[in-house]
């Protein structure tokens, strides 16, 4: 197990190295350059430098006059020593901006990916183990009404219903007007409050196919041979359902868990826009929009970290729950 | 592909099939309800053995599955019994409703398309006759792996692949013995792991089903069917997945065993070999129906319907030179809508004139060897189809010959 570990996180390694390279080519091709921006709004002053020129100046002070690989490497070398330079749009150093808004996603996210665990297996399973009945089709009707929902128009329907109408939650921000005047317990039930409808929207959103996933699994596992011998051996429906075949449907489930986990810090940018909540999502959506490279990179990269990071913890936890693919 | 041609006899429209799947529904929802009832009285399943030497008695058992296309009677009026401390053979082309007759029994069927919807299955568990039709699940369940337990055709599917070979034993051993330690569970599963003839019984504790090959994994299934001492032990196709030096192994295990705790053995296989083997009693079943049963001496000497006689003559035998192994022509009629003559009419190298009439009823040839064929109406005296088919055997041999003596012209 420890050598399978070791083997994958070099591969991660080289494979961070090329996805990050793809990343950086992509960036510097974009139709959309800060340096163009900045020289434009600076020409247009008084007594200003022609743009071109300021263009050039500009492009060397920001090393965009290099080649996309040096310029690169340049990057990869700052990179690698944890230096990930200040970005531009913010002006502050990158690590430090992304460690302020982080949080916020990460809190939607993570109570956002819980409530979606402890709501759609136990859906999944109940539908499962009531396939053909009244709540089975009810669940399915309310997952597919999940995933077909767009996010921005659900959370304009939630605004409407509980903001508007019923008045119990601010229509947008992460902090309510009083919010300096509360103490600091009353601050983080402030700010919980305000996380409400944005994690109901993600929520509802994703349950869906969660649901019908544990649903379609279990399905086929209740049908195993292996489940038959549980029953033929006296044990319980419970004991059936809960302990023989749920932990073979786990086997596939713990893989897409595991594929979520860069969610949690990805950000829900259409959701986060809409609520006006300042998360990583909305920051970095800001960032790639005007060119902020050296954001947009540390972005991107830690994405793929975690994506890598991801996707080993899957196949860890797979070993736990599977005892056939356990490496010797 | 006549796609818009005439109608084939597996064609059914869409309105016709919601309209028998509104049928089924309400029908199955009935049963299900009336099974579902808490609190049901010991009164309403619980009953006599009509002979007490016997562990089971099916009586005129009928199990259907309610499909969409049709329902499809499985088991479709059944009768027969395991005397105790005996073991019955029920032998049977796949899809004759050997393995449904056997689940009906377990209460195993997969509910609610399939439905036992009439007849009795009697269990005597000592104290108490449990009519297993009416029985709620909460007493089936404690029926299930104490007092009659079953091994499933499939080893390498049988047991669960999550949990290790020990957990799974001895979660039967611990839910029927509430009042053992933890050791002394353990204790009987290693004893159970020898007794079914694993050497290393302390290393296959610990290990995983994967680990272990078929064969083994088929003696884990028998400690599990066996470790509660059950009265009656359900063998489904215990060996079919087996090569055959383990397939003698195991059936030489289970015979000692069986004698070892004294239960019977209900024995499901297509193997004659199998049954010729192991069996006191035999059960002939054809399309959800018993065609035949007696003892293995009657139905091995002297058998009498068509059919058993078409299984006899396809069996291969060792030193007897065929050119082609007989089979049986045809094949199983479509479950659905069967016809009400003979099921084997059709397939029948003897059927006469009076075969196109009612289902036959059930002939006493002797006082063990019942038979469902009009051929022995009036001609009681058993065996006699046996001298046909001599016969035709013989004819065989002539063309054989024949045959040969072309090849050596040539």
């Amino acid at each position: 197990m420890k050598k399978f570990i070791v083997r994958r996180l070099l591969l991660g390694v080289l494979i961070l190295f090329f996805v990050s390279m793809i990343i950086y080519s992509v960036e510097r091709s974009l139709p959309t350059s800060y340096v163009d921006a900045k020289a434009r709004t600076m020409s247009q002053k008084q007594g200003a430098k022609p743009y071109e020129q300021l263009r050039a100046e500009l492009n060397a002070s920001y090393g965009l006059d290099k080649p996309v690989i040096v310029g690169y490497f340049v990057w990869l070398k700052d990179a690698v020593r944890g230096d990930f330079g200040d970005s531009w749009v913010w002006n502050q150093p990158v690590t430090q901006k992304f460690a302020s808004v982080i949080w916020y996603s990460f809190a939607l996210g993570a109570m956002a990916f819980l409530l979606e665990i402890m709501i759609a297996i136990p859906l999944g399973i109940l539908s499962a183990t009531k396939q053909y009945s009244k709540i089975d089709y009810a669940v399915t009707v309310f997952a597919l009404i999940g995933i077909s929902l767009p996010s921005f128009f659900f959370a304009t329907m939630l605004k409407w219903v509980f903001s508007i109408n019923l008045g119990w939650f601010d229509l947008y921000g992460i902090v309510g007007r009083m919010h300096e005047t509360l103490g600091s317990a009353g601050k983080l039930l402030d700010m919980a409050k305000h996380m409400v409808l944005p994690v109901v929207t993600l929520t509802i959103v994703s349950i869906g196919s969660l649901m019908r996933y544990t649903r379609t699994n279990m399905l086929e596992v209740l049908n195993a041979d292996y489940i038959r011998t549980a029953r033929a051996k006296g044990l319980s429906e419970k004991r059936v359902v809960y302990h023989h075949a749920f932990r073979n449907t786990l086997i596939p489930i713990i893989t897409i868990l595991g594929n979520m986990l860069p969610g949690l810090f990805s950000g829900a940018m259409i959701t986060e826009t809409l609520f006006q909540i300042p998360g990583i999502g909305y920051t970095s959506y800001q960032c790639l929009i005007q060119g902020d490279i050296p954001f947009t990179m540390f972005y991107m990269t830690f994405l793929a970290v975690l994506t890598l990071l991801g996707n080993l913890l899957a196949d860890i936890l797979y070993a736990v729950a599977d005892p056939r693919v356990r490496v010797n | 592909m006549a796609l818009f041609g005439k109608k084939n006899a597996n064609y059914i429209s869409s309105k016709e099939t919601k309209r028998i799947s509104r049928e089924n529904r309400r029908v199955t929802g009935e049963i299900e309800k009336k099974r579902n009832r808490k609190n049901i009285p010991e009164s309403e399943y619980l009953t006599r053995m009509k002979n007490p030497a016997n562990v089971v008695e099916f009586d005129d058992v009928h199990t259907y599955f309610f499909t969409d296309i049709g329902t499809v009677k499985a088991v479709n009026g059944v009768s027969f019994e395991v005397p105790q401390g005996k073991t019955v053979g029920i032998v049977g082309e796949s899809g004759c409703g050997k393995s449904v007759t056997s689940l009906s029994l377990m209460q195993l069927v997969q509910r609610p398309q399939g439905q036992t919807v009439a007849g009795e299955i009697r269990f005597n568990a000592g104290e108490k006759v449990y009519n297993i039709v009416n029985t709620p699940t909460s007493v089936m369940q404690k029926l299930r792996g104490n007092e009659m337990s079953m091994i499933f055709q499939e080893p390498m599917t049988a047991l669960n692949p999550v949990f290790r070979i020990g957990d799974q034993v001895d979660e039967i051993v611990a839910l029927h013995n509430p009042s053992m330690s933890r050791e002394q569970v353990k204790e009987r599963t290693i004893e159970m792991l020898e007794m079914v003839g694993i050497a290393n019984s302390q290393g296959v504790y610990r290990m995983y089903p994967h680990e272990l090959s078929g064969g083994m994994r088929q003696r884990v299934c028998i400690a599990i069917g066996l470790a509660c001492n059950p009265k009656l032990i359900i063998a489904d196709e215990p060996t079919t997945a087996l090569d055959v030096t383990i397939q003698a192994q195991i059936l030489d295990l289970m015979r000692s065993l069986k004698d070892k705790i004294n239960s019977s053995i209900m024995l499901i296989t297509h193997d004659l070999g199998v049954i010729a083997e192991m069996a006191d009693y035999v059960v002939v079943m054809y399309a959800g129906r018993v065609v035949e049963k007696g003892t293995a001496q009657e139905i091995f000497k002297t058998p009498s319907h068509p059919y058993t006689i078409g299984l006899m003559r396809s069996k291969p035998v060792v030193g007897k030179q065929v050119e082609k192994l007989y089979s049986i022509p045809g094949k199983v009629p479509n479950p659905i809508n069967m016809p009400d003559y003979c099921y084997f009419k059709d397939r029948c190298e003897l059927s006469c004139e009076k075969c196109g009439g009612r289902y036959p009823g059930v002939i006493k040839l002797s006082p063990t060897h019942e038979v469902s064929c009009y051929r022995y109406e009036d001609r009681r005296e058993a065996g006699w189809l046996a001298q046909v088919e001599l016969g035709a055997s013989g004819r065989e041999r002539q063309q054989e010959e024949k045959g040969k003596e072309g090849a050596r012209h040539e």
